[in-house]
């Protein structure tokens, strides 16, 4: 540069009445963001005060109490039967779910041909956007009498000494719901695997082919360990689905209040209950009961949440090698 | 190995394939330009006195969906494109991050929640219009706003750092840059995330069951409840007639469609503009 000019500092050229625009400007999205935090501190807050007399009834004996009885002359409100059965059906979701969505996540980054990979990851993600109430739909009107017609049967007959498969197979019950669940968790968690696995670094991969390890050694070796805490994120997201999901769960679960005794029990999960006793509950203290049992999914889906983003961010954003 | 994972991707495309065959073979012959405006019949399985059952229609069922969608975007776009602006644009700070976060978690939490919270606010607040528009609305909301501030920030974030340099190097204030060149540049991504959320709360039963609560007719005004298209399958799908059902997989058919379609589009859309940003 040349010495003699005088150094003048670069300055933005003055706009009449810049500084309070931005202000006001600022501020208006500044409140619009505190509203997005507002509004999760809200909901719980809401949550706890309508659950207050179910909570003074019961305490944290609510988290125990194992039966849930309406009728007037003994009401009774105990949360086990549905946290069980939530527990239960996301369980099934996670143990079918999960294997077929590595596998297909796998597939779709290390071994399908290239032009298959895109069409196909999107005809997965699309899975994640039917609305509930449909696969509940198709729940009752097929999956329902074909588990109950082809595959329940089966199951007792080969697995009835476990215990686990007895009892009326109507297909309607515990065991419907968690398939139904795991259709529904596997492109949320086949989708957020492949992302995690397409992050593995290529000189990852080279490395491991170079000291002449075969693909699936490669995958083994070199992608899954680097991928691991994104594909467990990607579980738990999906984990957090299966807990919260209610029309799929309420239509193919048979609704009934009492602990599950096998897989082939009628059942209600929390998110089901609330579907089914909110707007007629029998009272005040089963309304403030089915709120409780709210809050506590409500606590449940908030940690799982933050469990799973918590590893996703820090997966992804390590690979983009960004700090977005 | 292949074949083992080839045949996980094959699994998980057959409950896809049968849903929508299923909803195409029960609801496509149902389907018609009069079915999406009649009103919801009487249910009804078999003739009765030699007069046939009335097909009816699902036209309050699509009008409500439509005016509680709309009126769900009206409320949240607003406010998700703004804390997205402040995420996005003001980054760097603490908060940004902390909204990025607490939307990432909020659109994991239970849509049915979002029923219960807007519920038990007006069971408290303003009983008379527990069963709304209103409500309804605002339960979607609920379930949009995170989703927007998401879609959003994922858009702001394609446009180049150096768009925004060279527009203030230019001396053009920093709400007009956000406004007129960063948010523009972004438009096409903005309005697809905002169709994908859209759509998402046009599919969402569970929330509206305490709130718009569904109702025969079509539109009565906001102080009153209303029919939407997942609360109709919910209902008409445990139903025995079959007018109903038949009804019902029309609906889910309609949903399907239009959600397939506005994926689609969207996702060609952004890669096209996550293209164009490259300068590809």
């Amino acid at each position: 540069m040349d010495p003699t000019t005088p150094s003048s500092p670069i300055r933005a050229p003055r706009h009449r009445g810049r500084g309070w625009t931005d202000l006001v400007f600022f501020g208006l999205v500044a409140f619009a963001g505190l509203f997005v935090i507002f509004l999760i501190f809200a909901i719980a807050a809401i949550l706890i005060t309508q659950s207050h007399l179910a909570f003074s009834t019961y305490g944290f004996g609510f988290l125990v109490g194992t039966r849930w009885n309406i009728s007037p002359t003994e009401q009774v409100y105990g949360a086990v039967p549905f946290i069980a059965d939530t527990l239960i059906t996301s369980a099934i979701a996670l143990v079918i779910g999960f294997p077929l969505a590595l596998g297909s996540a796998l597939f779709l980054t290390t071994q399908a041909p290239r032009w298959l990979r895109g069409p196909l990851g999107t005809v997965i993600e699309l899975l994640a956007a039917i609305p509930s109430v449909v696969y509940g739909f198709w729940g009752l009107i097929f999956l329902g009498p074909y588990m109950r017609t082809t595959v329940e049967p089966a199951l007792h007959r080969y697995l009835g000494w476990t215990g686990g498969f007895n009892g009326n197979e109507t297909g309607t019950d515990v065991l419907t719901a968690g398939v139904i669940l795991a259709i529904m968790v596997i492109p949320t968690i086949s989708a957020i695997s492949r992302e995690t696995l397409a992050a593995v670094p290529v000189a990852q991969k080279e490395a491991a082919l170079s000291l002449g390890a075969t693909d699936w050694e490669v995958t083994r070796t070199a992608m899954l360990p680097y991928a691991r805490s994104g594909v467990f994120g990607a579980t738990i997201l999906g984990l957090g689905r299966a807990l919260g999901e209610t029309m799929a769960v309420t239509m193919t679960i048979g609704n009934h209040d009492a602990l599950p005794t096998s897989f082939f029990s009628q059942g209600q999960t929390i998110s089901s209950l609330i579907a089914n006793e909110l707007t007629n509950s029998a009272g005040p203290l089963q309304y403030s009961a089915i709120i409780y049992a709210g809050l506590i999914l409500l606590a449940i889906s908030i940690a799982v949440n933050v469990v799973a983003r918590l590893l996703l961010w820090r997966v992804l954003r390590v690979s983009r090698g960004s700090v977005e | 190995m292949s074949a083992i994972t080839a045949a996980c991707a094959i699994a998980i495309l057959i409950p896809l394939g049968d849903i929508i065959y299923q909803a195409a073979l029960l609801g496509g012959p149902t389907l018609s330009f009069s079915v999406l405006t009649a009103g919801l019949p009487q249910p009804c399985s078999v003739p009765v006195n030699g007069v046939p059952c009335a097909v009816g229609g699902i036209g309050p069922a699509l009008q409500g969906t439509g005016i509680l969608v709309g009126l769900a975007a009206l409320v949240s776009v607003p406010i998700g494109l703004a804390a997205a602006i402040f995420a996005v644009e003001y980054r760097g700070r603490f908060l940004g991050t902390a909204i990025s976060f607490t939307a990432d978690v909020l659109t994991g939490v239970p849509s049915v929640i979002a029923g219960v919270f807007i519920y038990a606010y007006f069971v408290i607040y303003d009983p008379a219009l527990v069963f709304s528009v209103i409500t309804g609305t605002l339960a979607l909301s609920v379930i949009m706003i995170p989703i927007v501030t998401r879609t959003c920030e994922e858009a702001l974030r394609t446009v180049p750092h150096a768009v925004r340099e060279a527009a203030l190097a230019l001396g053009i204030p920093k709400w007009r840059t956000t406004l007129q060149i960063v948010v523009v540049s972004a438009l096409p991504a903005i309005l697809t995330g905002i169709l994908l959320s859209v759509m998402r709360a046009a599919g969402e039963a569970a929330p509206l069951l305490f709130t718009a609560f569904g109702s025969r007719l079509g539109f009565e005004g906001f102080n009153n409840p209303i029919e939407a298209l997942p609360l109709l399958i919910y209902n008409f799908a445990e139903s025995a007639s079959n007018n109903w059902i038949h009804l019902a997989w029309a609906a889910a058919l309609i949903l399907i469609i239009l959600i397939l379609i506005t994926n689609i589009l969207s996702r060609l859309t952004i890669a096209r503009m996550v293209r164009r940003m490259r300068g590809e």
